[in-house]
């Protein structure tokens, strides 16, 4: 089967005891051992007072995930190159907050639901306040595909690569939802992960993906701790890829991606 | 881009189910617009709903995915021999090579909220059964279908609220054009809930009255609900010349606000503009807009803006919502289908319930029904958060 390729610009990393990329760099090469604890979200300043005021955790963890990849690659003039960088966004489930309230809100006797928590309520909320923030006009999808959501973010991301899109940003995000909904979906905290991705020809010095579907298996991870957090959180599924990056170790993993299909990714580091 | 063949299609909405109760609805200029008496909603609007959709099965097996939703997917899927010739494909291609790209904005929430309303009393926990994959997430649709189909291919629900079900086109197109996928099942599927009633009631966005987009005294959307889809094929080299193909897309984004479009249509525009791009065509190519025009003062004016800076004021235009409602996240896929409808007949749709035209708005707006043989059309969709995609599909000849 023919593959998707392309090659990685930028990573932005947060997650439980994971503060950005480079600290989940040193813990997946094993420099030190990794212990989970409550992610920390910094508040979203690259938005304006109003928004910033109505982004909730979803929001704040993708555009922060972001604005790590994409300062990774390009330094003092990240803010000119978001505007035209063609973005995916990818969720398992978007906010759960917000769609907590608005239930509790619809389920009881007066049902005036407030508008900004309408409009956050799309999946596309976090896409819609990157844009904002970034005065991006360029074209930006969000996708879901529940468990598989990464994987299917990763899939879109190259082919847009491969329809001549010089570089696309993809941020995957999952944060847990409140009681009752937890108990249906319980996602333990916030992770999140952005790739930078660039045609593979456009730099040969960085690392490369070839991707394809793939009947093998998952490999767990060697940290416990780490194979939890993949196991628990579907952004997470990212993580073989990341350690694979981290050690800069040619080969090919597997990640989780759909029930009858995973994705194996070649690496070059 | 990849000239992609829509080798079948077919479209339930509150005009009829599938494509011969649709294209009468239009003939006729009928709308399926009428009073809300939506489950326990109580708002003065009008709403397209379909009928029937409590009556429908899902096959045993597939029980977990049972909500509104996906029974407005399976009836859909059931008209016009649509599952027949997904089937075929699947044996002609592989169930790997078959992708599934649906857009929702809801997908199956309704159960979710009617379940609050019986949290066990004590726990607060939700009611035994409540499925959350099954019915609330939003792949819910897109899983249903792949489990009904037996499919083992990329699958993935694109959610950019009113411009889902238009992008999936543009995401499939790239899959067949990378050769990752030799086919796809694209659509959309949303069905009424409380979330969009409540909510776009409460951005004073829904009408009194049956929507009247571009009408002086237009005052809000009526929400619809719809399940469309299609299947993509790359285009053979010898083509019937009744076929329909996908010729282009374009997508951008608004970067201006949440809920309210840019008020000069910049991103709209930019959207149609790289559609055309995309397939190579000028402005002068295309025969008729299907608009966006949900009915909103704000839409309706951007949108004019945005269409006659690039076109003109003589493409003659219409919304089609006044018969169908705004289907939300399966609008993009019910206006697809119209668009081929167009194509096939050379029936441009009237938009519908318009007394007197907002002269404010430039473009050359259809409110009867005119016949005139069509080569190119466009579709236009845009969404909560600025995402907006047109799409531009043509006859083989």
């Amino acid at each position: 089967m023919s593959t998707l390729t392309g090659c990685i610009q930028g990573i932005g990393v947060l997650g439980p005891g994971l503060s950005d990329w480079s600290a989940t760099r040193a813990l997946l090469t094993c420099d030190e051992s990794y212990v989970a604890a409550p992610t920390v979200l910094p508040p979203p300043a690259v938005l304006p007072p109003a928004e910033r005021r109505r982004a909730g955790r979803v929001i704040r963890l993708a555009l922060a995930v972001g604005a790590e990849a994409l300062g990774a690659a390009t330094a003092s003039s990240s803010a000119d190159y978001a505007r035209l960088l063609p973005t995916v966004f990818t969720s398992s489930g978007g906010d759960g907050d917000n769609c907590h309230e608005l239930c509790v809100t619809l389920a009881s006797g007066d049902r005036q639901i407030s508008p900004t928590r309408f409009h956050n309520s799309v999946h596309n909320a976090a896409a819609g306040y990157w844009s904002i923030a970034y005065g991006c006009t360029r074209a930006s999808t969000s996708l879901c595909a529940g468990d598989a959501s990464f994987g299917a973010g990763l899939i879109e991301a190259l082919s847009q690569l491969a329809c001549g899109a010089p570089a696309v940003l993809l941020l995957a995000y999952d944060a847990n939802y409140p009681q009752p909904l937890y108990a249906m979906r319980p996602i333990p905290d916030a992770f999140g992960v952005a790739l930078l991705l660039g045609a593979p020809a456009s730099a040969p010095e960085l690392p490369r993906l070839q991707v394809a579907l793939s009947d093998a298996i998952v490999a767990p991870m060697e940290q416990a701790a780490f194979e939890s957090l993949r196991a628990s959180i579907p952004a997470a599924r990212s993580l073989p890829l990341l350690e694979r990056l981290a050690q800069r170790r040619a080969g090919t993993v597997i990640l989780d991606y759909l029930d009858t299909a995973r994705l194996a990714v070649e690496v070059q580091p | 881009m990849t000239a992609l063949q829509l080798t079948h299609f077919t479209a339930t909405s509150c005009l009829g189910e599938g494509l011969a109760a649709t294209r009468t609805a239009l003939e006729q200029a009928r709308s399926g617009l009428a009073p809300c008496h939506f489950e326990t909603v109580d708002i003065n609007t009008y709403i397209g709903e379909v009928a029937g959709i409590d009556d429908v099965a899902l096959p045993p097996p597939l029980q977990r995915f049972d909500c509104r939703n996906n029974r407005l997917a399976h009836k859909a899927l059931m008209q016009d021999g649509f599952e027949a010739a997904v089937r075929a494909a699947i044996a002609r291609f592989g169930p790997r090579r078959v992708g599934v790209y649906l857009g929702t904005s809801t997908s199956g929430i309704l159960t979710t909220e009617i379940a609050y309303r019986h949290l066990d009393p004590v726990s607060g926990a939700l009611p035994p059964g409540f499925d959350y994959k099954g019915t609330h997430n939003s792949f819910s649709v897109v899983d249903y279908l792949s489990r009904l189909f037996g499919l083992a291919g990329p699958a993935v629900a694109v959610c950019t609220a009113c411009s889902s079900s238009a992008k999936v086109f543009a995401a499939a197109q790239r899959m067949i054009g990378a050769g990752q996928i030799d086919a796809a099942i694209v659509g959309g599927v949303d069905s009424l809930c409380l979330t969009t009633l409540y909510g776009f009631h409460s951005l004073q966005l829904t009408s009194p009255a049956p929507c009247r987009p571009f009408d002086v005294a237009r005052d809000g959307l009526s929400i619809g609900e719809a399940a469309a889809f299609a299947l993509l094929e790359r285009a053979p080299a010898e083509l019937d010349p009744e076929a329909i193909l996908l010729l282009g897309a374009g997508e951008s984004s608004d970067a201006y606000h949440m809920s309210s479009p840019h008020p000069e249509g910049a991103g709209a525009r930019s959207a149609m503009s790289a559609a055309l791009n995309s397939a190579g065509l000028a402005p002068g190519d295309v025969d008729y807009i299907n608009l966006h025009g949900t009915g909103t003062p704000s839409n309706d004016s951007a949108e004019s803006r945005a269409v006659v800076g690039l076109f003109g004021d003589a493409t003659p235009c219409s919304s089609t919502k006044g018969a169908t409602g705004h289907a939300l996240g399966a609008a993009g896929a019910l206006e697809a289908v119209i668009c081929a409808l167009a194509l096939e007949s050379g029936l441009m749709p009237g938009g519908m319930n318009v007394r007197q035209r907002d002269p404010q708005l430039r473009l050359n707006y259809l409110t009867q029904n005119r016949r005139a043989p069509l080569r190119r059309v466009l579709s236009n969709s845009f969404g909560f958060g600025g995402a907006n995609c047109a799409l531009l599909f043509g006859r083989a000849a």
